[in-house]
């Protein structure tokens, strides 16, 4: 039992330790490839963002509809109705944009990535790439990794800018407070710092699901059972991960 | 080609061990130049594992593997890269990349290799193509292709770099009997209308004794037998005998380790 | 050829929004008091006791605004605020004697500086210095206060 908990942990450092490794290797070939062999990033971020481009949407006006909501109904107990663009906007802005973003991103791109690879791997298109003398780090994980991080900041802005429009439609449309009193307000206490912090949390989510992705699938044990857990696992890790980070980045922008 | 020796590939006292499992104890091969070399032996003897040592995609515990006068175990990253260029491989199912079409499958090599014009490319990939049969299949995708067409775009994609030797991963497992005769027939083409060097890892013996020059049987983490495939027919090992001809029991046993069947039976063991 | 052509098309669609969205954030959903002019002269004014007043804070006169705060610093010398702002430059004819206050928008609201028109001759222009500052109004003095004033009253 004891002797189980210490190999887990040894396991659990070891995968660490390999993490840190492939993820300097990402970094280290990242800028060659941005810059010359930009078409493949093109690509990715083609396959991460845009593909992702509809599920975002659907879920940023929801998530601010719901907001506005809620918003209305516990500020109104305090006569501050006017006050939800601004709740809203403090929320999409600074956490539910880029937090739920990421969540999504894990699930639908970071997914897809995961098992690509996972299945390149098991039907030997890595080591059929690495014969031909091509390196499938450079060829193949660092244009992915380089186009979710691309595509993350501006998933997650979309998301916050179309959820306001959703909190728009339900606070001012739907609950009749005063457009102006929506947006002013909102403009009046959000502050560019705020919307800065919403875009360096969404570039370092973007960064850790990517990078997780790529790794969960080029780690994969080659065969169908490891590419589906290797998938599994990249969602499931990705969200504890983006959690535990977003929970950091908070504490120090306050 | 005055250093020439006559062997392509030296491999001596070769041991490999994955976890607590030997799967190669002391393994003697000697590769000739130009000829078509089998590497036979039962499932699981870790015959793939060879090719993956043979390219470094693995590396050995002890003993050397000398490919064209080269130690490869002190090849560094670039030298093994430009070394790998000089081989061409086909893997077990093709490996084709499956998110590009065909012609940039065969492709592939070239754009990441050299600055040809599209037109040249164009041209290069098209004879090659052209070669196996598969020219009309140019704009297909690899999932449209069946198992037989991907083995052969794989084998156009193997020599568009005009490689020095070949090496076939299982070329004939799952095929229908037309298709296998095609990918042998290839072989052999291949090997002499490109003056190249061939090494092919398979347990089919009809197959392998109308296209090998020369095979090795392993077994053990050991070779068995060697020389030509006749040879092998004739020899009088038992293993030897067994592979051959595909016998049910003898040295490999049907009987898989297991306790006393009537033991069992009775529910002795269960104590 | 038309397969890359789509996804270029996608992408650039892609990034586009991305854009457009971050662009609307930063311009549409903060700090718009309708102040966004670049033709700007500055003042300072001292005060006692600046509250929560924040740099980008709107600078308004008759309830309008026309400038906003750029820069908050204490000074160790006379021991009270320098408050820089800025004012559009197309308010050129603002008395120099003119008083400026910490101002809160509602109860709790934000804070903000009101000015209010002196009579001089002489206008406002860049490096000025306003003379009649009256410092934020603090709630917990002004409650503090209050307190002390209905005891007091009450013995």
């Amino acid at each position: 039992m004891l002797r189980d908990i210490y190999n887990a942990m040894m396991e659990f450092v070891r995968a660490f330790g390999a993490f840190q490794l492939f993820f300097l290797r990402l970094l280290a070939n990242s800028p060659s490839i941005f810059f010359k062999r930009f078409s493949l990033v093109v690509k990715q971020v083609y396959n991460t963002g845009t593909l992702s481009l509809v599920i975002i949407m659907v879920c940023g006006f929801f998530v601010g509809a719901v907001l506005g909501l809620q918003g209305y109904a516990n500020l109104a107990r305090f006569n501050a109705e006017d006050s939800v663009g601004t709740f809203a906007a403090f929320a999409l802005v600074k956490e539910l944009g880029p937090v739920i973003t990421a969540l999504l991103f894990a699930g639908r791109a970071g997914t897809a990535l995961a098992s690509e690879i996972g299945l390149m791997k098991a039907t030997n298109q890595l080591s059929a790439m690495e014969m031909m003398g091509v390196d499938p780090l450079r060829r193949i994980l660092v244009p992915r990794f380089l186009g979710g991080v691309i595509a993350m900041p501006f998933l997650a802005a979309i998301f916050s800018a179309i959820g306001l429009f959703g909190a728009h439609l339900v606070g001012v449309g739907l609950l009749g407070i005063d457009v102006g009193a929506f947006w002013q307000l909102m403009q009046q206490s959000l502050e560019i710092g705020d919307i800065q912090e919403g875009i360096v949390k969404s570039f370092v989510f973007g960064v850790i699901a990517s990078s997780l992705a790529v790794w969960e699938g080029y780690s994969a044990i080659p065969t169908a059972e490891g590419v589906g857990r290797a998938t599994t696992r990249s969602v499931v890790i990705t969200a504890i991960v983006v959690l535990i980070f977003d929970f950091m980045i908070t504490a120090v922008a306050l | 080609m005055v250093s020439e020796s006559e062997n392509l590939i030296e491999i001596t006292d070769l041991c490999f061990s994955r976890g607590a499992r030997q799967v190669f104890n002391g393994l003697n091969i000697n590769i000739k130049r130009g000829l078509i070399t089998a590497i036979m032996g039962p499932s699981g003897t870790g015959k793939t594992t060879l090719l993956r040592l043979i390219t470094r995609q693995l590396i050995p515990d002890s003993g050397t593997i000398i490919v064209d006068g080269v130690d490869i175990s002190t090849l560094n990253r670039a030298d093994l890269y430009k070394l790998r260029r000089r081989f061409g491989m086909l893997f077990q199912n093709g490996a084709l990349l499956t998110d590009i079409s065909v012609f940039e499958n065969v492709a592939f090599p070239l754009r990441e290799h050299t600055n040809l014009s599209n037109r040249l490319i164009r041209h290069v990939v098209l004879t090659k193509l052209h070669a196996v049969g598969l020219r009309g299949a140019a704009d297909m995708m690899p999932s449209q292709l069946s198992g037989g067409m991907a083995r052969r775009v794989a084998l156009a994609r193997a020599i568009v770099m005009d490689p020095e030797f070949l090496i076939y991963d299982e070329p004939f497992v799952g095929l229908d009997p037309i298709s296998m005769g095609v990918i042998v027939r290839l072989v052999r083409k291949m090997n002499d209308a490109l003056d190249i060097s061939s090494i092919l890892v398979s347990h089919d013996v009809d197959e392998i004794a109308t296209v090998a020059d020369c095979s090795y049987l392993i077994s053990d983490g050991k070779v068995a037998a060697s020389g030509s495939p006749e040879e092998l027919q004739k020899a009088s090992s038992a293993l030897v005998q067994q592979f051959m001809h595909g016998m049910a029991d003898g040295p490999v046993a049907f009987h898989f380790e297991a306790p006393d069947y009537t033991e069992q039976l009775l529910g002795r063991d269960a104590d | 050829m038309r397969q890359t052509r789509a996804v270029e098309f996608g992408t650039g669609l892609f990034v586009l929004m991305g854009m457009a969205a971050l662009f609307f954030l930063t311009t549409q959903a903060t700090g718009g008091d309708g102040f966004s002019s670049n033709d700007v002269f500055e003042v300072q004014a001292r005060f006692e006791n600046v509250g929560s007043l924040k740099p980008r804070a709107p600078v308004a006169m008759a309830g309008v605004t026309i400038g906003r705060v750029t820069d908050i610093v204490f000074d160790p010398v006379e021991l009270n605020a320098v408050v820089s702002f800025v004012i559009d430059s197309q308010y050129d004819q603002i008395p120099d004697d003119s008083s400026a206050a910490i101002l809160t928008s509602g109860l709790l609201g934000s804070q903000y500086i009101g000015m209010e028109a002196g009579g001089s001759e002489i206008y406002l222009e860049e490096g000025s210095e306003i003379f009649l500052p009256q410092s934020a109004i603090i709630l917990e003095n002004l409650i503090g206060k209050f307190l002390m004033k209905s005891s007091s009253d009450s013995k």
